[in-house]
């Protein structure tokens, strides 16, 4: 039974206090505190709805294409040398995870008697799985994307479209998915009286990291029975990228509370950590407010949010949730990073040993697992890792930023392909 | 002298009341600490009380600001891209002790938090403000900061929307020092038009809670517009307007351009 169904798990606490520890709350403007406290009580009606998990459980499985396999990959388990399950999330309707939270916060909107809804998107993916949940439930659809990754995830922006949204790029600041997230509220704080904030990930203000949370813990509530039966005994790890932080608290959320598996999120480490061009979040940042929530921030002494720089726009944030702050700070959960040359390397692995082109997202989680996996987890260790989307849509930025061609050796080595 | 000295809830609550004894609204003028440069922000404040503005908010900028729009955003960004400091822009509104009128910080909760709350209330008392704006503090969440600005004695506004519940007015009424800023729109500064029986009905709703003055922001923006919520409201906050006479065109001319601007909104106060 996931935490969705079952009112006596202990995320009911957080679902009602609004914080991890000392991390979230909710720091938004007057005009959107009804707002939340509306979700908040349509969250907790729909929890107790039995018809609410049927029709989400319904939509996920025909509509969505869940479960989602699990998946042991041989040949990148050879050369990663430890034993990799990927969680096939590539696979489920749209091309990533992102669907498993839209489409329970869709009904929401539909329960709250909304006609609109508005996101943010770095990488397009949740733009396109809002568009498309937008689409099924005939609700009108804006997104807000930065500029820089309208450009580089073209093919999503054109998806969006054609799923009937309005695309809106955003110019200000770092022209990221950080500036339009603080567009998406402008919008919000203006329109809340017709509009939901379908929040992307597991962030912003309480209730939506709670939610998001529960959401996407589908992710771990199938892989944590597919090991079992697959593989037997439990992984080592879950490894799991980590942008806002959805799809890895989803993966984590039901081997939290199981002994002796570790917690692993992949941030983006850019051009390395400590290089000023990084989105490692975790481990360069400090406590902060960001976003409506209390978490850990890429930010300078005077409070002013730092630019992010990662190859992936999904990942390129200053922020993460605050429960992933509240993980790295409890010790339950470890926060490691992949630059961009490990990134790309786990792209063109995956690629060419298992014949699965990743978004750049989760090629950062295979990349730290090829450089480090084996000297930190131990030689055959065995993890699950989340495949959090697929690459369609990367193909360009790809071979743009690493001149990823048919001669692949001049981009990235010798390599043995 | 509204005496920066005294307390500063006192101070403001004197500035409403003498424009109450002036059977006027009084006008609360925004202007961005050090924007375009810092000898023109200042010669702007300085125009601005003498063109008649009852009191000053000085916005410390952020680079993430969630309320505001394009304009503020812009003198926000154009601030933090000449690198002026936090610590910079205190000082600066710690030279403004000649302006005989209270001067509240209005920014967001990230920088005082950055900060520590403790250090930021310090700071603010220690630059002569009178109080504290930080638009995404919802009450719920305001202790802690509350303790602070009440150990230096800083007023703390709060806002109050359209769409917040009586239940939420009451708390808002309850935290609030200074005045009630009751948001004349739904949406972020500098963008739309007020939305005029809403916000009459909004002001209406506050004073129920409260005897504090309620003041109306968000979509004020000329002489009309400020004369028409003079008649039901006890100020008249305009923000976006100023920012762009001080920062269109040439900097020299910007004082003049304050001036000529705030005292058609002094007009319009007084008309109302
Ligand atoms: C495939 C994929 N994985 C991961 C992410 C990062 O988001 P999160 O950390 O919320 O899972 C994104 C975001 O765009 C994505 O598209």
């Amino acid at each position: 039974m996931s935490r969705l169904t079952d009112p006596t798990a202990p995320s009911e606490e957080a679902v009602r206090e609004g914080y991890f520890g000392a991390f979230g709350g909710s720091f938004v403007p007057e005009a959107l505190s009804g707002a939340l406290a509306q979700l908040a009580d349509a969250w907790r009606a729909a929890q107790k709805d039995g018809a609410f998990a049927e029709q989400l459980d319904r939509l996920r499985r025909d509509y969505g294409g869940r479960p989602t396999p699990l998946y042991r990959a041989e040949r990148l388990s050879e050369v990663a040398g430890v034993e990799v399950w990927l969680k096939r999330e590539d696979l489920a309707h749209t091309g990533s995870h992102k669907l498993n939270n839209v489409v329970g916060q869709a009904l929401l909107t539909q329960r709250m008697g909304k006609p609109r809804v508005i996101a943010e998107t770095g990488a397009g993916q949740h733009g396109v799985a809002t568009a498309t949940a937008a689409a099924l439930f005939g609700l009108d659809c804006t997104v807000y994307m930065g500029a820089e990754d309208v450009r580089r995830q073209r093919l999503n922006v054109v998806r969006m479209q054609l799923l009937g949204a309005e695309v809106v790029p955003v110019d200000s600041g770092t022209r990221t998915l950080k500036d339009a997230i603080n567009e998406a509220m402008r919008d919000w704080v203006s329109n809340v009286d017709d509009t939901h904030y379908l929040i992307g990930s597991a962030m912003g203000p309480h209730p939506f990291p709670s939610i998001v949370r529960e959401l996407q813990s589908v992710i771990s509530v199938e892989s944590t029975q597919q090991f079992d039966f697959q593989a037997g005994g439990l992984p080592d790890a879950v490894i799991a990228c980590v942008g806002g932080g959805s799809n890895a608290i989803g993966s984590f959320a039901e081997w939290i509370d199981v002994d002796g598996v570790k917690l692993i999120g992949v941030e983006a480490a850019g051009e390395g950590v400590g290089s000023g061009r990084s989105a490692a979040t975790i481990s360069e940042g400090r406590e902060a407010v960001l976003h409506g929530s209390r978490s850990i921030v890429l930010i300078d002494d005077d409070g002013q949010v730092l630019p992010a720089h990662s190859v992936s726009a999904g990942l390129d944030y200053p922020g993460v949730g605050p429960e992933h702050a509240f993980l790295a700070r409890s010790g339950r959960a470890t926060y490691v990073a992949a630059t961009d040359q490990e990134a790309l390397d786990g792209f063109r692995r995956t690629c060419e040993l298992e014949g699965i082109i990743p978004a750049l997202e989760p090629a950062h989680a295979v990349g730290w697992v090829l450089a480090h996996g084996r000297a930190e987890l131990g030689d055959g260790a065995r993890v699950v890792l989340t495949m959090s989307g697929r690459g369609d849509k990367d193909v360009d930025e790809v071979l743009e930023v690493a001149g990823f061609d048919v001669g692949v050796a001049k981009a990235f080595g010798e390599g043995e392909a | 002298m509204i005496g920066s000295d005294a307390a500063g809830p006192t101070a403001i609550q004197a500035a409403f009341d003498r424009a109450k004894a002036e059977d006027r609204a009084a006008l609360v003028i925004y202007l961005t600490a050090t924007y375009p440069d810092t000898a023109t922000s200042r010669a702007c404040m300085e125009a601005a009380v003498d063109a008649g503005a009852d009191v000053i908010e000085v916005g410390i900028p952020f680079s993430d600001p969630m309320m505001d729009g394009p304009t503020i955003q812009a003198a926000n960004q154009h601030v933090l891209d000449a690198g002026r400091s936090v610590s910079e822009q205190l000082a600066f509104v710690a030279d403004l002790a000649h302006l005989d009128v209270p001067r509240l910080a209005m920014t967001y909760v990230t920088i005082a938090d950055m900060r520590g709350y403790a250090r930021f209330a310090d700071e603010c008392a220690d630059a002569g403000l009178s109080g504290v704006i930080l638009p995404d503090l919802p009450a719920a969440e305001a202790g802690p900061w509350l303790a602070e600005a009440e150990r230096r004695e800083l007023a703390t506004v709060f806002l109050a929307s359209s769409v917040s519940t009586d239940e939420r007015l009451a708390a808002i009424a309850q935290v609030s020092s200074g005045w009630v800023y009751a948001a004349g729109l739904l949406g972020v500064t500098g963008v739309r038009s007020i939305s005029g029986d809403v916000t009459r009905d909004l002001v209406a709703r506050i004073r129920q809670h409260t005897d504090l003055p309620v003041a109306v922001g968000i979509g004020v923006k000329d002489r009309a517009s400020a004369a028409e919520v003079a008649r039901y409201a006890d100020g008249v906050i305009v923000g976006s307007a100023v920012i762009r006479a001080a920062g269109e065109r040439d900097p020299d001319g910007a004082p003049d351009r304050v001036h000529a601007l705030v005292s058609e909104l002094r007009a319009g106060v007084a008309s109302g």
